[in-house]
């Protein structure tokens, strides 16, 4: 039985073998518009339909499992880090419970020389590009504002500011376009970002610059208590692609066969060199905002009870067993692995790591300034006399 | 009536009612909607949530969507969106929802909203209330826990507002909404559940008048300037300088734009020394003023240098090392020791070789 490490390894490297088989580079048949609804493979109970989805080959049987296995232990993790945030172990979760399917998506369609620039909600999908659960906890845990390393794991630092990331994955691409490097960029932005200035001009720099830029819009409906009604009129927000020249697509962002699909095939289009794509992808967040939010104080329950129905793990479980590609044993070592992931978790978040107190000073700057160096002296002289008087 | 009915009357009164800060801000908001059909909120999560810290809870439902409603979601929209509307009459009170995400509006406010009345020579004035959740101290994640009230203050054609009482948040906001100019309200946000009374300046005619510092404690020894967040850290350190042997007197700015140099300079010169108390990081910071004019009018009745506390020179550091980031009592009573009371010279910023005895 691997280890809970091991299973999140496990999980990046069927990602990475697998993402450039399963796609293609054939450009878009629609050209830029979007499906008049979104791309589905699977229906809520999980059997196969073709809706608009004639443009995307199947994700490889492998692909799938893969997929399935990465969104059990997902959410596992995202269920554990509610729960610490609920216990006080961590100031703040912003969880994405419901959204396993954009999440795992995400990176499964990715190699591991692509980059992603993620937003604070996307933690599930950091999990699964195989970074360490602590190392990401340590923002909402206020140890760091980044606590691992984006060049090692070529995952820019999540984003608080919304939709200013996405200006950089356009920077980012180009640059490594120029570089004669074939890395793509995968930046993520809510429904809410979409409405910031900073959406639209990276759209526009990522068309003009024909960067090798998949952007991905979840939309889960909700921008803290704000619906998406109240955020746009248009069809969809992945019609928000034309205006700018670039290939759109809208898909079931629960269907995590359709997520995959639509992916690969988005990833493959900018790694050839066509230019960005826009995906957005439907789904739902099933929790709060955060733990400080009170989703009860703008939406009804039965709406969530409704989308608790679309749930994307059921699902693709449902497709995968009936394909026979799964079975009972499966299931339950996955489960296995999940609760193995988040016992981990749980252990290793129990520590409480010291931070050193001068690390305020670092990295402010290449050299601290002679400023930044009184202020140093000072602190220490203030520790030194607190420890003294112990 | 006679005195001993009145007497009598006053012991049978209820104690004053206590509401917490957001809720005073609640009230004014209500009674400036109520009393001017022109005044409209709006910004991100402010109807149907009642914003992230409830401070419009239950506005949006009792004025109705049309005066205060949820924006999309772009700071420089509603900003911008502001402009307009109080072109067109409205007298717009926005919120940004934390201090570090009113960046992307920074342009509409330093080009515009700072500007027009200049550039239109007078023509067109916009009375728009910018309120601004704003500093540390609750154990917030990067972004929002930013001093950005420099950048407001280093830009002519804006009032700048810094409430540190439950009353002067009531008080003040109505005073902004009233206004003829922008005004950008910034609200500590760990201050946001701090309890007080509004009863009196809910039955004055007249709100607190801006540019009126308040002296919130008397004393004769050395005067702590403070503003917003820090007059708590101020009143402490005072309270804790007393043991000490120090009658330590807090000045509370109020407002940053205008400033009030006359409180602050009457009571340096009655102490003759001044510590300048502020959370946000002191490089080029509002503190820097203060001292600078201190010193300017006040330096005849000086008895040792201006001297500042404030936050470190780093962005503001993740919810563990905050601490050790924010001016504390200690830093304060640091600074009220290094004042020269016994007339020794402050050997601090000596270069070293020059220092008796330093190696
Ligand atoms: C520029 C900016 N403004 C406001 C905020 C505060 N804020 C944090 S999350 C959020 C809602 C974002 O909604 P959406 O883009 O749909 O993403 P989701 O949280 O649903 O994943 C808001 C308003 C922010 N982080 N950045
Ligand atoms: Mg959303």
């Amino acid at each position: 039985m691997p280890t809970p490490l091991e299973a999140a390894s496990l999980t990046t490297d069927t990602s990475t073998a697998l993402a450039q088989t399963a796609s293609t580079d054939r450009s878009f048949a629609r050209g830029l518009m979007p499906a008049s609804m979104p791309v589905q493979f699977l229906d809520d109970l999980g059997h196969r339909v073709q809706v608009f989805n004639d443009d995307y080959p199947e994700p490889s049987s492998q692909q799938l499992v893969a997929a399935y296995r990465a969104m059990v232990i997902g959410r596992r993790f995202d269920i554990q880090a509610t729960a610490l945030a609920k216990q006080g172990r961590l100031a703040v979760y912003p969880p994405s419970r419901g959204q396993e399917a954009c999440q795992i998506g995400s990176m499964l369609a990715l190699s591991p020389d692509d980059w992603a620039f993620p937003t604070y909600r996307d933690s599930m999908a950091l999990v699964t590009r195989g970074l360490d659960p602590v190392e990401i906890l340590a923002v909402p845990h206020g140890t760091a504002h980044c606590g691992y390393d984006p060049r090692a794991s070529r995952t820019a630092p999540q984003c608080t500011p919304l939709a200013t990331q996405l200006v950089h994955a356009v920077g980012f691409a180009s640059g490594e376009k120029r570089k004669g490097r074939p890395t793509v960029a995968m930046a993520f932005v809510g429904d809410g970002g979409t409405s910031e200035g900073d959406f639209h001009e990276a759209l526009n720099f990522a068309a003009v610059f024909k960067a090798p830029v998949v952007f991905l819009v979840q939309n889960n409906k909700y921008a803290i208590s704000v619906p998406i009604s109240r955020q746009s009129v248009a069809p969809s927000l992945g019609y928000k692609g034309i205006g700018y020249g670039i290939a759109s697509e809208q898909v079931d962002g629960n269907d995590a066969m359709a997520v995959l699909a639509v992916l690969n095939k988005a990833v493959a289009h900018a790694r050839s060199g066509q230019g960005p794509v826009l995906v957005e992808a439907h789904t739902y967040r099933l929790d709060a905002h955060t733990n400080a939010d009170d989703a009860t104080r703008y939406r009804d329950s039965a709406e969530v009870e409704d989308w608790l129905r679309r749930d994307p793990i059921p699902r693709l479980e449902a497709w995968l067993r009936h394909k026979g590609l799964i079975d009972d044993a499966f299931v339950a070592l996955v489960a296995h692995q999940g609760e193995a992931f988040a016992a981990d978790v749980r252990e290793r978040m129990a520590i409480n790591l010291a931070v050193d107190p001068m690390s305020l000073f670092d990295n402010v700057f290449a050299t601290p300034t002679p400023q930044l160096l009184e202020q140093r002296a000072m602190l220490e002289a203030e520790l030194e006399a607190e420890e003294a008087s112990r | 009536m006679t005195t001993a009915a009145r007497a009598e009357d006053i012991c049978a009164s209820p104690p004053p009612q206590l509401v917490t800060m957001s809720g005073a801000i609640n009230r004014a908001l209500r009674d400036a909607m109520t009393a001017d059909p022109d005044v409209v909120v709006f910004g991100e999560d402010v109807g149907t949530l009642g914003g992230v810290f409830r401070v419009t809870d239950g506005i949006s439902r009792d004025f109705g969507q049309d005066r205060c409603f949820d924006t999309p979601l772009a700071e420089a929209g509603i900003v911008g969106f502001a402009v307009g509307m109080a072109m067109a009459g409205f007298r717009p009170v926005i919120e940004m929802q934390f201090d570090a995400f009113a960046y992307p509006a920074f342009e509409q406010i330093a080009s515009h909203v700072a500007k027009m009345r200049n550039r239109t020579a007078g023509r067109i004035n916009l009375p728009i209330v910018i309120r601004i959740p704003f500093a540390g101290g609750i154990g917030g994640v990067e972004h929002h826990c930013d001093s950005s009230e420099a950048y407001y203050a280093h830009t002519p054609g804006l009032k700048v507002v810094t409430p540190a009482t439950v009353e002067d948040s009531y008080s003040l906001l109505r005073e902004a909404i009233n206004d003829p100019d922008p005004v950008v309200f910034m609200e500590p946000k760990r201050l946001y559940w701090s309890k007080g009374s509004i009863e009196s300046v809910l039955a004055a005619t007249k709100f607190a008048s801006f540019g009126r510092a308040a002296v919130r404690r008397e004393g004769t020894d050395v005067t702590l300037v403070a503003y917003g967040p820090s007059v708590e850290v101020a009143l402490q350190a005072a309270l804790a300088a007393e043991e000490s042997g120090w009658s330590v007197e807090v000045v509370d700015l109020r407002t940053l734009v205008p400033l009030d140099d006359e409180t602050m300079v009457a009571s340096v010169r009655k102490t003759g020394r001044c510590v300048v108390v502020q959370e946000a990081q002191g490089f080029a910071g509002v503190g820097a003023e203060i001292a600078a004019r201190v010193q300017e009018r006040a330096f005849h009745s000086l008895h040792a240098p201006v001297l500042r506390v404030a936050g470190l020179d780093i962005p503001y550091p993740p919810p563990k090392l905050e601490h050790l980031h924010l001016p504390d009592v200690e830093r304060v009573l640091d600074a009220i020791a290094r004042l020269q009371w016994d007339d020794d010279t402050d050997t601090r910023f000596l270069p070293s070789d020059s220092k008796g005895g330093a190696t």
